[in-house]
């Protein structure tokens, strides 16, 4: 083992639906205590190589260290890797027949074997820290987007992961509550989460992150600190990107 | 004169011609039952169908043993029945193949054929082809037996209720380290289930029905159910009131079900 492990090391990663090839040979790490935010178009493979990375998709070939385990392995035990992995989808995804307060204990309690009693005590913290302590008993429904989408953070951190993993959390919120949203992640990054964001939020992007990872096409096109990619990029493609999100 | 009404007619607002058409079917109703009120043997029909005395002598058996009865083959074949229609339809969505097809072949089948004969054969094909019978008389036989058919039904409804959950929460809960069964049993299910209480309580109201279908499998005077029950004692009274009485109490049994499910549906409805 080397001195500095990955948190996340991911290595000539070929990913296909059929006759379409979406990830065209990946090579990218995430360190320990990194924020990475990952752009690009529409298509360009990003939503891919997130669900890859816990396994919601198989690739086809190469190979994703997970802290050194190769989840893509067969005989990798992926339930358990991913209990190390947060997930927050662009969908929110709670469960809509689940009260906040199970949606943050089901997992822990059910798969970790956490006591109950105590499941439940972190789960109010957590459910404090994204500024929710009063809604543990309320159900998604009745929750605005914003406050779903954090009480879906609250639940991939009752799982206290190593790194986390957030798919455009903020693209199907109204505009007004994005923000509430992006502070939670700020804090998160702050305290020194492991994080690797798909974003559209370019000044959060170089305001939060460590490296930002353009892709395009299936590739990483370019990868840097991210006044080097969001203000002077290197390539025609990002810097045609960067125009038009700039744009709107 | 015929033409000169219809002009008259054709010159009518189509507010004028809705209002006439209404009040003429009105008048055609009232025809008709004044004519059924004046034409029909009231005595006759009050004898036959609704006479007290062989009312009185039904009670309090059909209650405390053909309802009864009713209940108890209803309550046991659902039971089973949801078992069974668990496992086809979690076979159907297997990822392994003969599983699929066992499920897809089995359902197809047993929806195809009457139930009766699902009952005869579970009644006396199995009993002659393997020289032993279903535990438990009729009831265990019967209700065996309609679990079967009830199952193939079932299990499509499981299916697409199950199908109906988006994949998101699937998703979620793998992206939360939970197996494939804990998610099935704690995420998927329980909000397909949701989905198919309507159409799952229709199936149950279909099955208190087809217990009148345990006929066919004998019957001692403790297991009649409540249309053998009635028939029996049509035949010993060379009464049909009989027959009115045990219209009167399924319907007691299933029209409060089919109200339940016509406000489950509305509910739903507006809920999306
Ligand atoms: N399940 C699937 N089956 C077939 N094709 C898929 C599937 N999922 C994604 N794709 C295709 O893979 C390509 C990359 O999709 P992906 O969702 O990873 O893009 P993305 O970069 O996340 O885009 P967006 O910014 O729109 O979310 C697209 O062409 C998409 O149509
Ligand atoms: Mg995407």
């Amino acid at each position: 083992m080397t001195e500095t492990q990955p948190a996340i090391h991911v290595k000539a990663l070929h990913k296909s639906f059929g006759d379409l090839e979406v990830l065209k040979g990946i090579d990218f790490r995430v360190d320990a205590g990194e924020v990475v935010c990952v752009i690009g178009p529409s298509g360009s493979g990003k939503s891919t190589l997130l669900r890859c990375i816990n396994r919601l998709e198989d690739s086809q070939a190469g190979e994703i260290l997970i802290e050194g385990e190769d989840i893509t392995d067969l005989d990798a035990d992926v339930d358990k890797l991913r209990t190390n992995i947060g997930m927050v989808f662009q969908q929110f995804n709670l469960f809509p027949h689940l009260s906040v307060l199970k949606n943050l204990t089901v997992a822990p309690i059910g798969v970790l074997k956490r006591d109950k009693a105590e499941a439940i005590k972190f789960a109010h913290e957590m459910l404090e820290r994204v500024g929710l302590a009063e809604k543990a008993s309320a159900f998604p429904a009745h929750l605005s987007g914003g406050q779903q989408q954090r009480v879906a953070i609250a639940r991939a951190l009752c799982m206290q992961p190593d790194m986390m993993l957030f798919d455009e959390p903020t693209s199907a919120l109204d505009p007004e509550l994005i923000g509430e949203v992006l502070d939670v992640m700020r804090s998160l990054a702050d305290e020194g989460m492991t994080m690797m964001v798909v974003t559209h939020e370019i000044s959060f992007a170089k305001e939060v992150a460590d490296r930002v990872v353009f892709m395009d096409g299936g590739v990483v096109v370019e990868e840097g600190p991210p006044l080097d990619v969001l203000d002077n990029p290197q390539t025609d493609r990002a810097r045609q990107f960067l125009r038009q999100v700039k744009e709107h | 004169m015929g033409s000169f009404v219809l002009a008259l007619y054709m010159n009518l607002t189509p507010r004028q011609k809705t209002k006439i058409y209404i009040t003429s079917m009105y008048v055609l109703a009232a025809v008709v039952a004044l004519a059924v009120g004046l034409l029909a043997d009231w005595e006759r029909i009050g004898r036959n169908f609704f006479n007290t005395e062989v009312m009185r002598d039904m009670f309090p058996d059909v209650i405390f043993i053909a309802a009864k009865n009713t209940l108890l083959y209803t309550a046991l074949s659902f039971s089973m029945g949801l078992v069974l229609a668990l496992m086809l339809a979690l076979m159907r969505l297997s990822s392994i193949a003969p599983f699929r097809a066992f499920a897809m072949v089995y359902i197809e089948l047993l929806r195809g054929l009457p139930a009766l004969i699902t009952l005869i054969f579970v009644g006396f094909g199995v009993p002659i082809a393997f020289g032993w019978s279903i535990p438990g008389g009729t009831l265990g036989t019967g209700s065996l037996g309609l679990a079967i058919v009830a199952g193939a039904y079932m299990a499509e409804t499981i299916r697409a209720g199950i199908e109906a959950v988006p994949k998101g929460q699937t998703e979620a809960a793998r992206s939360l380290g939970m197996s494939k069964t804990r998610t099935m049993f704690t995420i998927t299910l329980p909000q397909a289930f949701r989905i198919i209480i309507p159409p799952l309580t229709n199936e149950l109201v279909l099955l208190i029905k087809d217990t009148s279908l345990f006929f066919v499998l004998g019957s001692t005077p403790g297991t009649k159910e409540l249309t053998k029950f009635a028939r029996d004692f049509l035949n010993s009274t060379k009464n049909a009131t009989p027959l009115t009485v045990a219209a009167i109490v399924y319907l007691i049994i299933t029209l409060p079900l089919t109200y339940m499910v016509r406000r489950l549906e509305k509910s739903a409805a507006k809920a999306r």
